[in-house]
């Protein structure tokens, strides 16, 4: 593997970046690993990198229906933060903030990682409330997030329209300034060259169709559309198909799959410093280094596997965003897209062991995932080489449906993030 | 958008004059005190979610304001069929 540096990329550069090597090898399915990683995107890379590294289970394949990246993980906006309500997220999440910082170094990749900070827009006296029951909760937990007035959002983020008259008056803001974005592509193709480079088999266009299951139950493989590979640990981490494959080993989960939306505008000089999200017009905004303005949707109201949404779900957020910043009124989109997201009845994500034996799985996280990568990716890796979960996944287990003890984070954000 | 029939007012209609309800056929246990933890959470979160034919409810809040149920294939969108609520399940 060649490892990436400001020589490297000089030396390169005077061959016209020629010469760049394939970055990872295209595996085709040995017989048998020792682990599987169902799901080629970012957060089932970042498992099988920690597998590698961390514990020293190198004999893995990731096996992905598609092409790397291709899923969700290719296809969200890039939202970074941890500013959730409850303890058990708030450790959850801000383990994978942590991770996030220096991952460019530890992978020698560059996932853009920008902290340009996150900024939730508060439009009603309920707004206000719930920021700021919000921010102490995250402060007692150590996770930064403070309270902006309207002029301090303004100057924080100057396209911002804060006349009392608006249709959406802004009333202030919550920032996470540690929140941000990164770039997603880079994520998935880091972890896959650099676990790749620890032994593990990246294997593309390789769809699970079956799981196994031995006579005492456990698992002993999956059945894919390039034949049988036998593996006693199997981590599904299929975003919006995780039903699907569990249903595969008979278990049924409490998952609905739903499209989330998202769209581009034409590449404009850089006007929009930060990311800011309003959760009660389901609007959320950011510019990506090529100058895009990247704009999240809400989801649509129905079950659908066909990653695509309704024109009126993007209407409705493109009319928020006129109104929050009229500079954009006469800015042109370019691309809208929709990708699948696996949401759960609490909105918290189920990441721990299964009722089957050498199955684990890291779904659920719904319209909000990207952020968790490397968490979610180290925490799967931890509890299919330990076969118990680590004390920050432990209570996202999916027995919290029988207990009832959820993690309800559903009405603290309830939309896209 | 969909378009969505609605067997009351035998109209097809845009999608923005319905409200999705969830899966359909879902019957509220007659006892629920009697049911073990385990079986709640089935009725309470456990979902079909089917890459395919999906048996949904849905409620035409901007016309005549009734639930009816439908059967739409979940990969392509379409409708198969829409049916009156406590008709059986197509
Ligand atoms: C429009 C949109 C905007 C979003 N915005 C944000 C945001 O701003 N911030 C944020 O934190 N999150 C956001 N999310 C959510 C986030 O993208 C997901 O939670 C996250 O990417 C899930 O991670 P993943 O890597 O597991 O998913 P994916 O990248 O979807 O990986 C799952 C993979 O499994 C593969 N797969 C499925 N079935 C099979 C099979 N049978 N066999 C083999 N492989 C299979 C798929 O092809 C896919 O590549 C957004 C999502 C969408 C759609
Ligand atoms: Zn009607």
């Amino acid at each position: 593997m060649t490892r990436f540096s400001a020589f490297s990329l000089f030396a390169k550069a005077l061959g016209g970046h020629q010469g760049w090597p394939e970055q990872w090898p295209d595996a085709a399915p040995r017989p048998a690993y020792d682990a599987i990683i169902v799901g080629g995107g970012g957060h089932g890379l970042g498992a099988a990198y920690y597998l590698a590294k961390k514990y020293g289970i190198t004999n893995v394949a990731v096996i992905e229906k598609g092409w790397l990246g291709g899923g969700n993980t290719g296809r969200n906006t890039t939202i970074i933060r941890s500013n959730y309500l409850y303890d058990e997220s708030a450790h959850l999440y801000d383990h994978a903030l942590k991770l996030w910082d220096g991952l460019s170094q530890e992978l020698n990749y560059n996932t853009m990682y920008s902290k340009r900070g996150v900024m939730m827009l508060a439009h009603n006296v309920h707004d206000i409330q719930s920021f700021k029951r919000h921010i102490h909760a995250n402060r007692l937990n150590g996770v930064d997030n403070e309270w902006l007035s309207a002029e301090e959002a303004k100057a924080y983020c100057p396209p911002l329209n804060i006349a009392p008259d608006a249709r959406y008056p802004v009333l202030g803001a919550a920032l996470q300034r540690r929140g941000g974005t990164a770039r997603h592509d880079t994520v998935a193709w880091g972890y896959a060259r650099a676990a790749a480079a620890l032994g593990v088999d990246i294997i593309q266009n390789c769809a699970v169709t079956g799981i196994r299951r031995g006579a005492d139950g456990a698992v002993e493989g999956v059945e894919t559309t390039r034949g049988f590979i036998a593996s006693k640990r199997i981590g599904v981490s299929a975003a919006g198909h995780s039903s699907v494959i569990m249903k595969m080993a008979g278990l049924d989960f409490p998952l609905e799959s739903y499209p989330l939306q998202a769209l581009v505008s034409e590449p404009v000089k850089p006007v929009f410093p930060c990311v800011v999200m309003s959760n009660t017009v389901h609007a959320y905004m950011s510019q990506s280094d090529k100058g895009e303005l990247v704009i999240g949707a809400g989801t649509d109201q129905y079950v659908s596997y066909s990653q695509r949404g309704a024109l009126h779900i993007v209407e409705h957020t493109l009319a928020a965003i006129c109104e929050i910043f009229p500079i954009f009124r006469r800015m042109r989109m370019l691309r809208s897209w929709g990708g699948i997201v696996d949401v759960t009845p609490d909105r918290s994500p189920i990441l721990g062991k299964t009722p089957v034996k050498g199955l684990y799985v890291n779904c659920g996280w719904g319209t909000g995932g990207f952020k968790a990568t490397p968490g979610a990716g180290d925490l799967l890796a931890y509890t299919m080489a330990k076969d118990e979960p680590h004390p920050i996944n432990a209570p996202f287990n999916l027995d919290r449906f029988r207990t009832g003890r959820l993690i309800d984070e559903a009405a603290a954000a309830a939309v896209a993030h | 958008m969909l378009l969505i029939h609605c067997p009351y007012c035998d109209e097809q209609r845009a999608e923005l004059e319905f409200a999705y309800a969830g899966e359909a056929h879902i019957a509220r246990p007659d006892d629920p005190a009697a049911m073990s933890d385990e079986d709640w959470q089935y009725y309470l979160f456990v979902r079909a979610n089917p890459r395919g034919r999906h048996h949904e409810r849905w409620r035409h809040t901007h016309g005549c304001g009734r639930f009816f149920n439908a059967v739409r294939d979940t990969l392509s969108d379409k409708f198969e069929v829409t049916y009156k609520a406590g008709e059986p399940r197509r």
